[in-house]
């Protein structure tokens, strides 16, 4: 063990962020060391020879009770010690030979299933100094496909999780309109219905990646963003149901948790593609995403996505709201800041190989990623395995889905000499991912040693290989 | 082949029910367009809830507070995580709430509602509504009036014997009012 809690010292110095965001990156520091050393004690614990954390969190956690207990004794019966298995498992013991004993019983998982005990990928919790405010970052590098499981879709809290009974709750709609209307969820499930895959990114999403490589996992640098299938009524059909008025121009989305959290949302957004979803990845929405009613506004920054929706007020002017003012917020060289930066743009990044992952030598890899954009769909997807000297295209996963999560593929023969591999993609707009640089240039940081900005970061990111295979951040260096 | 008649299964439906009621959903009469669901809600229902405060004052419910109830409420309620001095208590994540004028953009940057924020009717929005953090919403309007004079004006915004109040607070000019621009994104034009 060689991970030290409350350390920053491997990490850069944190000097160079103002005294806010000092404290919040020392707390992401300290979330990132916690999983690595967790990681390492699994490591540690098993004796298997993929230990070189190829693909970190896939399982290679040792099985504590399979060698004491034995399957025959205990008839296959969940554990008690529940404790044991990851989140979102359960401990079973496991037989020498699967095929000599029958297996559990069918329903004794109480009719929902859980996933195995082996697979141990989770939600990081940046440890805010509250609970309640808080956030979680979704682990990219042990994803699969397009879809994030809504386990694992990553948080931000600004009142902690509310417990709502959707048979109590209601959505008010009011303001500059012809007839007020309030909606149970029985009221919203009788529209017309529609179902659409976005990805939603917290627009912080990288925000410790501005001034330096600094973060060492995929999981901390890009998890703040997750893609869920979301279902319910498109908001068009209720603000037709009570009737706009002329002159408005805005609407509030106010929610029902204790940050009682509100943002302005454009009424041409909320008339365009702008949802209120009660169902994510087929079944009701999570707690944590905003159970029962959440709004889902494609491509624009995860803050206006407004969970647990009690109320909509349509009106001539946005609110002002704390965290469309104070948060949220961009500021540029000179002080001025920007303001109603909605639209998440194009970015991508390569999952494997990422931060702190381990190639155990020369030979094939497929490179693997995630590529999104608020715009739109991904055009193209293009990856260097040399610093960005030459950019070759890689295979996109259909189907390519606009503002959604596009799965990339790149099949790599390494040499087993140090490499510097990055990705970047073109939406259907033809807008080009930025290196860091262009961005500091137009948003006006270069020259200041503190960061002024830190949302909207969407810049091409590298990871560098390491002639042992190791994997470490490259940001900045494309 | 049965991809065809399920085809066929789903035009019958079509003529059957769809046409039928987008044909209802349009005829002439006061709800045309509309399904009808949902009830409408009271006055009193929609009171409960309408807490928003806008720049221009609209909002702003009846009562008022001096900066000396102010200090009161905010010795009270607001000192363990935002400290004696306004300035913040790390250990508890409260904010800084003076100071910094001038830094916003600079190599000491420092964002407070003296230095950040552009509008105080922000100030009485938030702090109605989610302020106490233990404690959400359970200051009566007097308070949140009076608190916020305090805050204002230990930051140097408002003079000690101003009271706050539907007329007054919209009325208070903050120093970062003009600090923000429409986003132009996007802003790096790199196309193909």
């Amino acid at each position: 063990m060689t991970t030290k809690l409350n350390d920053t010292s491997d990490y850069p110095d944190l000097s160079e962020f103002d005294e806010d965001m000092r404290d919040s990156v020392r707390g992401m520091v300290d979330a990132e060391k916690r999983a690595l050393a967790a990681r390492e004690q699994t490591d540690e614990a098993d004796d298997c020879a993929c230990k070189e954390g190829m693909f970190p969190g896939a399982s290679r956690r040792s099985f504590l009770f399979s060698a004491a207990a034995g399957a025959a004794a205990t008839g296959l019966l969940p554990r008690i010690a529940q404790a044991a298995a990851p989140a979102g498992a359960m401990e079973f013991p496991v037989a020498p030979d699967s095929t000599k004993i029958a297996g559990r019983l069918t329903g004794d998982d109480g009719g929902y299933g859980s996933r195995s005990q082996f697979e141990t990928a989770v939600r990081w919790r940046f440890p805010t100094k509250t609970k309640e405010s808080s956030w979680s970052m979704t682990p990219l590098s042990d994803g699969h496909g397009m879809i994030t499981p809504s386990g694992l879709h990553f948080e931000r809290h600004h009142g902690g999780i509310p417990t709502i009974d959707p048979k109590k709750h209601t959505l008010i709609v009011h303001g500059m309109c012809d007839t007020p209307k309030k909606f149970t969820m029985a009221d919203l499930m009788r529209f017309p219905r529609q179902s659409r895959i976005n990805f939603i990114e917290c627009s912080g999403n990288g925000l410790t990646e501005y001034k330096r490589p600094f973060l060492k996992t995929v999981q901390g640098t890009h998890g703040l963003t997750s893609t869920s299938e979301w279902t319910g009524v498109p908001l068009s059909t209720i603000l037709s149901e009570v009737g706009v008025q002329d002159g408005a121009a805005w609407i509030l989305a106010e929610g029902a948790d204790a940050a009682v959290m509100t943002r302005s949302v454009p009424l041409d957004k909320a008339w365009g593609d702008a949802m209120l979803a009660y169902a994510q990845n087929g079944e009701a929405i999570r707690p944590e995403q905003g159970y029962p009613l959440r709004l889902v506004l494609p491509g624009y920054e995860g803050n206006t996505n407004i969970k647990w929706l009690r109320r909509l007020k349509i009106s001539d002017k946005p609110f002002q709201t704390r965290e469309e003012t104070s948060k949220y917020t961009d500021v540029l060289d000179g002080g001025k800041a920007r303001q109603f930066t909605f639209t998440m743009e194009a970015k991508s990044v390569i999952t494997f190989p990422s931060g702190e992952m381990k190639l155990p030598g020369a030979g094939f890899y497929e490179i693997t990623g995630i590529a999104w954009s608020g715009r739109g769909k991904i055009r193209q997807v293009e990856v260097t395995t040399d610093g960005g000297k030459t950019w070759l295209i890689a295979a996109l996963q259909g189907p390519i889905l606009p503002i959604c999560h596009t799965r990339f593929r790149f099949p790599w023969k390494w040499d087993g000499n140090p490499a510097l591999i990055a990705s970047r993609c073109i939406d259907e707009t033809g807008y080009v991912q930025p290196t860091i640089a262009a961005i500091n240039k137009v948003r006006g940081l270069n020259g200041h040693p503190k960061f002024a900005s830190v949302y909207h970061n969407n810049s091409i990111m590298a990871w560098a290989i390491g002639a042992d295979g190791s994997v470490k951040n490259a940001a900045h260096k494309v | 082949m049965l991809k065809k008649q399920h085809r066929q299964a789903y035009r019958g439906l079509l003529a059957t029910t769809i046409i039928p009621l987008a044909i209802a959903l349009t005829a002439g009469s006061a709800n045309a367009g509309k399904f009808g669901f949902g009830t409408t809600p009271t006055k009193a229902e929609i009171a409960a809830i309408n807490i928003d405060v806008m720049a221009d004052g609209r909002g702003l419910p009846a009562g008022s507070g001096t900066v000396a109830q102010g200090k009161a409420v905010y010795e009270a309620k607001c000192v363990a995580c935002h400290g004696d001095n306004l300035q913040g208590v790390k250990i508890t994540g409260g904010a800084a709430l003076i100071g910094g004028r001038g830094s916003i953009g600079t190599t000491k940057t420092k964002k407070t509602v003296e230095s950040y924020w552009p509008y105080a009717s922000t100030l009485f929005d938030y702090v109605r509504r989610a302020m106490p953090f233990n404690a959400p919403g359970s200051l009566k309007n007097d308070e949140v009036y009076a608190v916020s004079a305090y805050v204002l004006n230990r930051a140097q915004i408002i003079k000690s014997n101003e009271v706050m109040s539907a007329k007054t607070l919209a009325k208070v000019k903050m120093p970062n009012r003009n600090g923000f621009i429409p986003d132009p994104r996007p802003d790096v034009h790199n196309y193909r």
